[in-house]
């Protein structure tokens, strides 16, 4: 898979890796929704039930394949685009670069990196227990009761506080990638330009906050 | 003004190179970086040893030639203009210049401060023209032009190949330098015909030398002297895409 990947042009490579980045992003917002289920003082009914829609619907599972494939697409591009990037200066300058660029787009392998990580930690968390992959003793009728599990993890104040930190990583991420997947796609005009800029900033500011809030809830007010 | 100069010195392609540290006196505000370079050269050669090689020729940001990274920035501190446009104004008594070649695997060093930028060259061959069979000149006005685009067209056809995109961009990207030439004909008529082969050749040869992949980090928009933008890349991107699909 990886020689045929290669074989694409950069130009190929990055209009995949934007595509895929968006629709990436509307998923961040279905899932957000799911995630404030958890704010509801209703012992878990809402959250479950989503949950439950989200893990049995036939329509969700077949997005679950297509969400998949574009994570892991989407995260090898990054690595392979990266790794040729750092190929093509092989004899590095001694001063680094003092040119002015959007704030952390130098750096979108390493937040995208970070936000991996949490990614793997996450499915661990959760949906390899879906999976029966990691044993976990919540469940209700014989499904793990994620309400209860996602309780005990928030009451971790170490895991709250990575969380927290991972969301504002993935907003300077997701900041940088609305306004560049735009350029990639070839939408670049002085008439979108503005509010391309300022969708995506409100996006991760906004969606972001939306996961933060759920950590302080359980933390400071439950 | 008295300055340390810190200089990339390489005997040739093969050889490894190092830094080696002049220092220069006497030198004017109102002079330009290279007569600054030229003066450090008189005296080396005054002494016997082997002048600083830097590539330069019109001296008037037009030609494209002089390529240094100058403390950091390719063309130097000066915003939107080459190196032999830069003074030496822009620089206080007593610092310390780090002067280095452009970095990137498809510009290998030739000499000292000097580069192979020939991979340009390789880009253009693949589609940087049109076709025009020879034969009686035609009425200029049978081929109408709208105005905007050939302003953008002229904008984009101001690029003169310096390669500071490429030593700016963390991924010593071409892509302004390969949007600029692609779109200067794109947005005529007279390019039409070969707009499909001509970006998908370039685009191939680009990846084939070895230039790294745009990650939009826009250093390159704001190191060029010739002010090209990124609005380019994007159009170069439009380009492919339909040349891909339809
Ligand atoms: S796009 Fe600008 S920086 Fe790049 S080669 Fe052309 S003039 Fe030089
Ligand atoms: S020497 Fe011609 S542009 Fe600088």
């Amino acid at each position: 898979m990886n020689s045929s990947f290669l074989q694409f042009s950069s130009i190929t490579k990055k209009i995949w890796m934007a595509f895929l980045g968006l629709f990436l992003m509307i998923f961040l917002v279905v899932h957000l929704g799911i995630n404030l289920c958890l704010l509801r003082d209703d012992g878990g009914v809402w959250f479950n039930a989503a949950a439950h829609f989200m893990g049995t619907n036939y329509i969700v599972k077949v997005f679950e394949i297509v969400l998949f494939g574009g994570f892991i697409i989407h995260i090898l591009l990054g690595i392979i685009l990266q790794v040729q990037n750092w190929m093509a200066r092989p004899v590095r300058y001694l001063v680094s670069n003092k040119t002015d660029t959007p704030f952390l787009s130098k750096y979108m392998i390493y937040t995208g990196g970070i936000v991996l990580i949490f990614l793997i930690i996450h499915f661990m968390n959760f949906y390899f227990i879906k999976l029966g992959w990691v044993s976990n003793p919540n469940f209700i009728e014989g499904e793990p009761n994620f309400y209860i599990i996602a309780q005990e993890l928030f009451a971790q104040p170490v895991y709250s506080m990575l969380y927290v930190i991972l969301f504002i990583v993935l907003g300077f991420h997701l900041n940088q990638a609305f306004q560049a997947a735009w350029q990639t796609l070839g939408i670049n005009h002085p008439q979108y330009n503005s509010c391309i800029q300022w969708f995506g900033t409100v996006y991760a500011i906004v969606v972001p906050l939306g996961f933060i809030i759920i950590p302080i809830y359980f933390l400071l007010i439950r | 003004m008295k300055l340390t100069l810190k200089i990339w010195r390489q005997k040739d392609a093969k050889s490894t190179g190092k830094f080696v540290t002049y220092s220069i006196d006497n030198i004017s505000p109102n002079c330009s970086f290279l007569e600054m370079l030229d003066i450090l050269n008189e005296q080396l050669i005054a002494k016997n040893e082997e002048p600083v090689v830097f590539d330069h020729d019109c001296r008037e940001g037009i030609c494209g030639m002089c390529s240094l990274y100058i403390n950091g920035r390719p063309h130097g501190p000066d915003d939107a203009v080459t190196a032999c446009q830069l003074h030496m104004r822009k620089f206080k008594d007593g610092d310390t210049i780090v002067i280095e070649p452009w970095r990137a695997k498809p510009f290998p060093v030739i000499k000292d401060l000097m580069v192979d930028r020939s991979a340009f060259d390789k880009i253009i061959q693949e589609g940087g023209y049109i076709s025009v069979n020879t034969g009686g000149a035609a009425e200029a006005n049978n081929i109408l032009v709208g105005k905007e685009n050939s302003e953008l067209a002229m904008d984009a056809a101001s690029c003169i190949g310096c390669g500071a995109c490429v030593a700016a961009c963390k991924n010593a990207s071409a892509m302004l330098f390969v949007s600029a030439k692609v779109s200067q004909f794109a947005l005529l008529p007279q390019g039409q015909i070969e707009a499909k082969q001509r970006v998908m050749r370039m685009v191939k040869k680009m990846d084939e030398l070895g230039f790294g992949n745009c990650t939009n980090t826009y250093a390159c928009e704001a190191e060029c002297p010739k002010l090209i933008s990124r609005s380019n890349i994007a159009r170069m991107n439009r380009e492919f895409m339909c040349a891909k699909v339809i």
